[in-house]
């Protein structure tokens, strides 16, 4: 269960890939390469680590990138401009978040409205308010910001786990806590699998549904964070299309896009892989930054292909007689 | 688990249960009673209301009139968890759990046991394996539920309705989809929790699965209870007279406005047609002008050959030939395109388009024949239409009103029209006067004469025995997926057809799935 398989591949993919890329240049088998994969990648992993609960329970969150985006320019314009201090502000901005996600799981389960649409129209809400707030780029220059950019643990190697890296880590691995060993996780995949079902079993699918965007908004306001701490500004174009990064790493992490399988620790591979394939790109230095996009498409492609695969292989013992009755 | 304090009180009382959709009256002052431990088979044919009668008592449909009581209190559950909770539990024959969730997580979906809000898995796992070998299983819990079959996903739904303190226990046709060997595991936990005082309603169209698990046995026939009866002291014709069957008295004098046999030219001829698994290999002659009758039990087999008939489903042997000319009929284009038309049982979902007008819906299936190309135009479809609600007096007379607004008898008849509209030579109708009010029986019934009158071709499915018996000129009788017997002229009579049915419960005993 919990996609296993799938995830083993992932884990396949990723490991080849790193041996691959680390025979052409032998320098990005390093811990300093590493230590900045996971500082470059922190918000993506954050993010994707709700997305992962989302598209598990059978829904999507399209709104993330640009709850990151209002999140940096919420946070810049608290900070500078209001005088606010930043622990406030961050406080203030994770309630607002969580709020947001709160109200989009409402709308979705009250209104029994699809999610895409929902979540479409959060995108554009919450892109629009950031660009309300302030359309330039705003400067952080709070103390409390060099001293975390500063802050990092020394790896064996030269290599430095960041503040932000460790953010992540904490919350790919609490994420997987969540999701594997409570009740709440249980509910999540119970979801997935049958939103009818899992009423008529009991789940109270009103509320789960508004846990589960909850968590997703409460973590892309963290990515938010994260996103400002790592370019020490706010600006309302920061983020854009990061929802489709953060779904890509999800799928190409073994989870199903219909809902009811897949994992975090699955997901946090995903965004290595596409750390990794970004990475290689810099060290090649000659290929344009969109062969990422290629490569991910290509990958995203392959992975999709090979859930269907899965899928199908999976429902052949349940087939159902065909006319049993009259 | 003994919860009547009263063992000779009735655990489950059902009075004057009513329930409608729209015209159609789907119950109708139906009484039930379920004792604390025994096994109580609720049969009928489809549409005698078996399923409503459920959802109603489980509060899945809102009930018009009636009285449940559960352990002498009445009960009045507004959904399938409300029942739940109260104690009446079903397993539906498509399981309602999770495929994707372990069998651990289904049995204890939202009641895991849990400490410091983590899920006791070792805890849960354990507890799992206690509770299914009470049910003789012995399986990995921890495993999805989807990698089982469904026997097991049916044991696991069994387990956590009883394990969630059910006092009765709905089983919907559990044993369509098993094995033989499956069955008998299934009617061993069955026999265990009557033991236990549970109380189990058994709904199953298999009467030797009856005969061999249940204490009692109600039947119901088109939204009526027909009778109570102790399984051991029912003979099985009387049984089956139950659920067909008028009174023969009735049907005999009805019998005897039949016409003089007359030679007729073969419309359509079967040659050991079959397909395996489905239908076994049949010989069928159809002549213009002559209606057959399918007669048998549900799931014997008559759906399926009017299937084969008409192309829907793909032979696997024999030989079809249209006017003695060899065809291939792999499609219901096929059907059509040799002017074969079926009007399925299922009008709701298979027939009408309850949006379109009567128009548009009595002229669809010949501009499918027609293509695409070669479109009707407005005037040639009004006067198709004009003409077909007047022929089979559809009422309304407005050939504009969406089809979802007319009655099930009329309904039917924009079924017949269009595939009258098509001029066939053969029409096979499941279940015509599925339903639809005594009224519009007879007038469906007339219809059907005057149709086979004018050289048509008919072959007709019907439940209603002393129906078929009414209009046919031959009736082929049916049984576990065979023809068994043909009967034509002075033979066709409700108890001849009865017999057939009825005879040789020994071979009926292997049951037909393989």
């Amino acid at each position: 269960m919990k996609g296993l398989p799938p995830v083993l591949i992932t884990a396949i993919v990723l490991v080849a890939g790193f041996a691959l890329c680390a025979m052409q240049f032998p320098n990005i088998a390093s811990t300093r390469v590493v230590g900045n994969l996971l500082t470059d990648n922190a918000f993506l992993g954050i993010v994707a680590t709700g997305m992962t609960f989302v598209i598990i329970s059978g829904g999507i969150d399209l709104s993330v990138g640009s709850v990151i985006g209002f999140t940096t320019v919420f946070v810049a314009l608290a900070i500078e401009r209001w005088g606010v201090p930043p622990l406030v502000a961050f406080v203030a901005i994770l309630a607002l978040s969580a709020a947001f996600g709160a109200a989009m799981g409402a709308v979705i389960h009250v209104f029994d409205l699809p999610p895409f649409i929902v979540t479409l129209a959060g995108m554009f809400l919450a892109r629009g308010a950031s660009f309300l707030l302030s359309t330039e780029s705003v400067p952080i220059t709070a103390p409390v910001y060099s001293t975390v950019s500063d802050f990092a643990l020394r790896m064996p190697g030269g290599g430095r786990l960041t503040a932000i890296a460790i953010i992540m880590l904490v919350i790919v691995v609490g994420g997987a806590l969540l999701l594997h060993l409570t009740r709440f996780g249980a509910n999540v995949y119970a979801l997935g699998g049958s939103r009818t079902t899992a009423s008529l079993m009991g789940v109270a699918v009103g509320k789960m549904t508004v846990k589960i965007y909850m968590l997703s908004s409460l973590l892309a306001g963290i990515a938010g964070i994260v996103f400002s701490f790592y370019t020490s500004a706010g600006y309302s174009l920061s983020a854009v299309g990061v929802e489709l990064d953060t779904i890509a790493a999800v799928v190409i992490g073994g989870t199903l896009l219909t809902g009811g399988q897949g994992s975090v620790i699955g997901t946090f591979l995903g965004v290595l892989i596409q750390g990794l394939i970004q990475t290689y790109i810099n060290f090649d230095g000659t290929l344009s930054s969109w062969w990422t996009k290629i490569a991910t498409g290509v990958l995203l492609f392959a992975f999709i292909a090979l859930q269907q695969g899965l899928v199908a292989l999976a429902r052949r013992p349940v087939a159902k007689s065909a006319g049993a009755a009259t | 688990m003994e919860n009547s304090p009263d063992p000779a009180s009735p655990l489950l009382e059902v009075r004057g249960i009513s329930k409608s959709f729209g015209a159609v009256r789907a119950l109708q002052e139906v009484d039930f009673t379920l004792r604390a431990g025994e096994i109580h088979a609720l049969l009928g044919e489809n549409g005698a209301g078996k399923s409503t009668l459920i959802k109603v008592v489980t509060g899945v449909f809102p009930r018009d009139a009636g009285v449940v009581r559960l352990g002498g209190e009445e009960v009045a559950p507004r959904s399938a968890k409300a029942a739940l909770q109260a104690g009446i539990a079903t397993v539906y024959q498509e399981v309602n759990l999770l495929p994707n969730l372990s069998v651990a997580q289904n049995l204890f979906l939202d009641r895991q046991p849990m400490r410091f809000g983590i899920v006791r898995d070792g805890e849960m796992r354990r507890r799992a394996k206690t509770l299914l070998a009470d049910f003789g299983l012995d399986i990995d819990v921890s495993a999805p539920l989807g990698s089982y079959s469904v026997a097991v996903q049916h044991v696991t739904a069994i387990a956590r309705a009883v394990d969630l303190s059910a006092r009765v226990l709905i089983l919907d046709e559990p044993t369509a989809s098993l094995d033989r060997h499956e069955v008998e595991i299934l009617f061993g936990i069955m026999r265990q929790l009557a033991g236990r005082g549970i109380g189990i309603v058994f709904v199953s169209h298999f009467l030797d699965q009856v005969y061999e698990i249940s204490d009692r046995i109600t039947v119901l026939r088109n939204g009526r209870l027909v009778g109570e009866r102790e399984t051991a002291s029912l003979p099985r014709i009387e049984l089956i007279r139950m659920m067909l069957g008028r009174e023969l008295a009735e049907t005999t004098s009805v019998r005897a406005a039949t016409r003089e046999p007359q030679p007729r030219e073969i419309c359509a001829s079967f040659e050991n047609y079959g397909k395996s698994g489905y239908v076994a290999p049949f010989n069928l002659e159809l002549r213009h002008g002559e209606v057959v009758g399918l007669a048998g039990l549900l799931g014997s087999g008559r759906t399926e050959t009017a299937r084969l008939v008409f192309g829907a489903e793909r032979a696997d042997r024999g030989q079809a030939k249209v006017e003695g000319a060899p065809v291939r009929l792999h499609s219901p284009r096929d059907g059509v395109r040799h002017g074969f038309g079926y009007c399925p049982e299922e009008r709701k979902t298979d027939g009408i388009v309850a949006e379109l007008s009567v128009r548009e819906n009595i002229v669809l299936a010949l501009q499918a024949k027609r293509g695409l190309h070669r479109p009707l135009s407005r005037r040639e479809q009004d006067e198709i239409a004009r003409r077909y609600v007047k022929m089979l007096d559809i009422r309304p007379p407005d050939p504009d009103r969406p089809v979802g607004l007319l009655s099930g008898g009329n309904q039917q008849k924009v079924l017949l029209a269009r595939w009258l509209a098509t001029s066939p030579r053969l029409l096979v109708l499941d279940e015509p006067t599925r339903g639809i009010d005594v009224g519009a029986h007879a007038e469906i019934i007339r219809l059907i004469r005057e149709l086979c009158d004018d050289g048509l071709s008919l072959l007709v499915i019907s439940s209603e025995l002393d129906e078929i018996v009414t209009y046919s000129d031959r009736v082929v009788v049916l049984r576990d997926r065979a023809h068994i017997e043909e009967l034509a002229g002075e033979a066709i009579d409700v108890g001849n057809i009865l017999a057939a049915i009825a005879a040789d419960g020994a071979a009926i005993a292997h049951e037909g799935r393989a």
